[in-house]
């Protein structure tokens, strides 16, 4: 206390006002230390690092539209005749729930518009998580240390999934209705628990009086809140970790190469949430969406053609419509595997990414972290299981909308279901292949560049007449960025008699983890990158070849 | 089996002086890392006067969004909300909708994109290296931490005093078995709730579009209408839930066309009623194509015969639709001969 007022008068007569409030907030909060480490914090600057950014914007946008929502939505399921202004309906028996989703959107000015922000947003949250993730994995970003951020982000995008679910089930609209049935009908199918599950979720039989509100919690509290603080722990963790940066002049495992975050990336990031919101606000503004006054009120004995849920629940659809009806009855209990095994399915396929990391860590059995990003293509195991895992899900959501493809392009709808039942096993395993071939390809093609030089494209005639191509040796940052990447050789299994002579069997675990290795790192699985040797060879040799 | 050979440290200092872009490869490794590439200027940071047009620039985004602001503001006020345009080519659109859609969203980004304009033209673009710490931490502080730990571990005596550990453990594991409990309520137990519909013997027929019974006369050769029990309103407190049970498709077919025998014995000269929720995951069935007798159900496509007992023909049905047994009452009205004798929508463990 005593030497306190002669620092505090001396700041308050000479430093500006801002410092001041920074001085008080620091010695209550101590955010100077925070600052210091993060103030000028590097970014590396690449275009694909904005999906991330594309996920926490659209977040933002969803929660602030959304609680706008809350102060006119009535998420009840009481019965009420509507006597609002829209013309065709009224009279119509609704729920409170459709007949104040059709208040927002015809008698509260901006209403529809702050409606449809928030479903194209959430629309684009999902794709920008899609997206996102596939960059995060064809680049390796989830090596270590990223493997819970991988984690993470992966719940981010299935809580997401849900909350899109209840959240465009709310209006208790005809479609909506029909996909909460659907997934009434899916509970059901779970073995002994589905009927109990069912009862507890609907307060009884479906549809009954409760979804709408208990959907309601679900979806602006319980939901949001999980994936509120998953975010944040996402971003505290990219903060930690510092981000990945690709190979290039100056750029090592050690450093991060970019600009601070104070001034350029405040600028440019926070500039980055108004371009989102704009973009979202525009289309919001021109294109309609989910127009719930056109679909009727929910009837459990009426539907429309063409039901389609939101995109990102499109390849749960495709499962269930392709898979055939198989119920086994036995002992008096049915076992519905034509819904149920979709349901695994669903769930496997999910688990089968959110795994993936910890799979490629056991194979590799590499505990360095890594930091500089992979190209896909000197990852061609890694890049195949990806478009393989993409093939499978592209194909499902075509499934997903076998009626829609049938009508638009005049197929028929069987042969549109039996190309998704056969190519949901075909699909990937095609994709795979072709996959590691193009990387292996453009592996090589790397190599020739390095030994040989970029085609100049210029023609030149020798003395002798003959014709060569120019080829014009790469600079040597261009040397380093192409041949920065690291290859595993493939693990061997040790061994397999003991310095004793006594014969150990190899586990079977060990046995699988060569195998996987020899299938990631094998001679069939890279192109040995070219090595200072080969190189000095053709360069010497002053020929082009 | 991990790797070699990972380019871990920068260039010496030497190699980074700032001339010219391709530098001659060093004679031991051609592949070396040549450190960052020097910095080039901008024209913003030569040319005074283009940086005076980027600013002008940015500070004319801001000013459309303060006008675009203003827009959305009068938009809200003066644009009657029933309002209908024609914008090509995007057709008719709500005129209070559109305009407050392309005004907010040109404030927002005409902001966003001043900043960027802002940070690419005018804010220092020389990159900076920072150097990167391991995530773990050094050896002295993990074994620090572990030495607390243990340290910890050994002053609160769980370790020594098993019976305060395992008495915890078990209060611990109880304690949530009360959350469990309140969840009861959430709804009742199944029982047989899923086995009963409201058809019951001798209950009418009432057409869903009339409200009114059926006459044998009034169902034609290949419609296709609903209908629902008689007494229920869709002012009943369980409409929805009722409904989503005993909706029933009724269908006049050849008496000769019926194929399944059973079908044949409980239709009424060649009228069939089947329950009208699918048995895959419950939705109405609602498309009809008379010639062929098939159904199918618009959500799965789920194909049912209704000519052979409304087997599942194609799609991802698990089983045919339950049929509901018909008859003629004495003022000549259809009517239930009882309820269906099995389940109706979806199956379920308990089914069956």
């Amino acid at each position: 206390m005593s030497t306190a007022p002669s620092t505090e008068a001396r700041s308050r007569g000479k430093s500006p006002a801002g410092e001041r409030v920074a001085d008080w907030a620091d010695g209550r909060l101590g955010i100077y230390s925070l600052a210091k480490a993060n103030m000028r914090k590097i970014f590396p600057d690449h275009w694909s690092f904005m999906l991330g950014e594309v996920c926490m914007y659209s977040f933002i946008i969803i929660i602030l539209t959304g609680v706008y929502l809350t102060l006119f939505f009535h998420p009840s399921m009481n019965e009420v005749t509507y006597h609002g202004s829209y013309v065709p309906m009224q009279g119509q028996l609704m729920s409170e729930a459709y007949a104040s989703t059709l208040d927002i959107s015809f008698d509260i000015r901006g209403g529809l518009l702050i409606r449809q922000i928030h479903h194209w947003a959430a629309l684009i949250f999902l794709a920008g998580m899609f997206v996102h993730m596939m960059r995060v994995f064809f680049t390796g970003a989830f090596r270590k240390p990223r493997e819970v951020n991988w984690l993470f982000g992966f719940l981010l995008f299935v809580l997401g999934m849900f909350t899109g679910f209840t959240g465009y089930s709310l209006p208790d609209d005809l479609l909506s209705g029909t996909g909460v049935r659907f997934t009434q009908g899916a509970i059901l199918s779970v073995p002994i628990v589905g009927t109990y599950i069912s009862m507890f979720l609907f307060g009884g039989e479906f549809p009954g009086h409760d979804f709408v509100a208990r959907f309601y919690s679900i979806h602006i509290l319980l939901l949001p809140g999980i994936m509120l603080g998953l975010m944040v722990a996402h971003l505290i963790l990219v903060f930690y970790h510092k981000h990945t940066q690709f190979a290039g002049p100056g750029k090592t495992n050690k450093n991060v190469v970019g600009m601070p975050l104070m001034p350029v990336y405040m600028a440019k990031a926070g500039g980055f949430f108004f371009l989102v919101f704009g973009v979202i606000a525009a289309i919001a503004g021109i294109v309609t969406i989910n127009p719930i006054w056109g679909i009727g009120p929910y009837r459990p004995d009426q539907v429309g053609t063409g039901a389609q849920p939101d995109w990102y629940m499109g390849f749960a659809e495709g499962l269930v419509r392709a898979m055939p009806g198989w119920e086994v009855n036995f002992w008096g209990h049915t076992l519905v595997l034509g819904v149920f095994i979709p349901l695994v399915v669903f769930g496997l396929f999910l688990a089968v990414i959110a795994l993936y990391p910890f799979i490629e860590s056991w194979v590799t059995g590499d505990k360095r972290e890594h930091h500089i990003l992979d190209r896909p293509r000197n990852a061609p195991t890694r890049t195949a299981v990806g478009v393989a895992w993409i093939t499978g899900y592209l194909i499902t959501l075509i499934g997903g909308g076998n009626d829609i493809v049938a009508t638009h392009f005049h197929l028929s709808i069987n042969a549109v279901t039996w190309f998704v039942r056969i190519g949901f096993f075909l699909g990937p395993v095609l994709a795979f292949v072709v996959t590691k071939r193009i990387c292996l390809g453009l592996q090589r093609r790397d190599k020739e560049k390095v030994l040989h030089g970029r085609e100049a494209g210029i023609i030149k005639r020798l003395p002798h007449g003959e014709f060569i191509e120019v080829h014009e040796p790469l600079s040597q940052e261009q040397l380093h960025t192409l041949t920065a990447h690291e290859q595993y050789r493939p693990v061997e299994i040790g061994p397999t008699v003991d310095e004793n002579g006594v014969e150990r069997k190899p586990a079977v675990t060990e046995k699988l983890r060569a195998k996987m290795s020899n299938a990631y790192f094998g001679e069939d699985s890279q192109i040995p990158k070219p090595t200072v040797e080969e190189y000095k060879e053709i360069t010497s040799g002053h020929g082009h070849h | 089996m991990s790797s070699h050979q990972i380019p871990e440290e920068n260039l010496p200092a030497e190699q980074e002086a700032p001339h010219g872009a391709v530098r001659v490869a060093d004679e031991e490794n051609p592949f070396a890392d040549p450190g960052l590439p020097p910095h080039e200027p901008r024209v913003q940071d030569i040319d005074e006067r283009a940086a005076k047009r980027s600013e002008r620039t940015v500070a004319l985004l801001f000013t459309v969004s303060m006008l675009a602001t203003v827009g959305f503001i009068a938009s809200f006020v003066t644009i009657p909300h029933d309002k209908s345009i024609f914008v090509f080519p995007l057709g008719h659109l709500n005129a209070m909708n559109f305009a407050l859609g392309l005004t907010l969203g040109v404030a927002l980004f005409t902001i966003g994109a001043g900043a960027v304009h802002w940070a690419r033209t005018l804010m220092s673009d020389e990159e900076i290296a920072d150097e990167r710490h391991p995530i773990e931490a050094s050896p002295e502080v993990r074994a620090k931490v572990h030495a607390d730990f243990k340290q910890g571990a050994k002053e609160s005596v769980i370790g020594r005093r098993k019976l305060i550990r395992n008495t915890m453990l078990g209060a611990l594991t109880l304690v949530p078995l009360s959350g469990v409990v309140l969840l009861r309520d959430l709804g009742p137990l199944p029982g047989t709730k899923l086995r009963h519909t409201m058809w019951s013997k001798g209950k009418l027929l009432v057409n869903m579009n009339t409200n009114q019974p059926i006459r044998p006369s009034d169902v034609v050769v290949g419609s296709l209408s609903f209908a629902m029990p008689e007494g229920m309103s869709e002012h009943d407190e369980n409409f929805q839930s009722e409904i989503a049970k005993a909706a029933l498709m009724i269908v006049r077919l050849q008496p000769g066309d019926i194929k399944d025998k059973r079908e044949l014995e409980w239709s009424h000269e060649g009228i069939v009623a089947y329950s009208k929720i699918c048995t895959h995951v419950g939705c109405p069935i609602s498309l009809y194509e008379q010639q062929t007798h098939h159904a199918l159900c618009p959500c799965h496509q789920s194909t049912f015969d209704l000519s052979d007992g409304a087997r599942v023909i194609f799609g991802p049905a698990g089983h045919a639709l339950p049929q509901l047994r018909i008859g003629v009452n004495d003022e000549g009205y259809l009517e239930a001969l009882g309820d269906f004798d099995e389940p109706v929508g979806p199956a379920f463990w308990e089914r069956g």
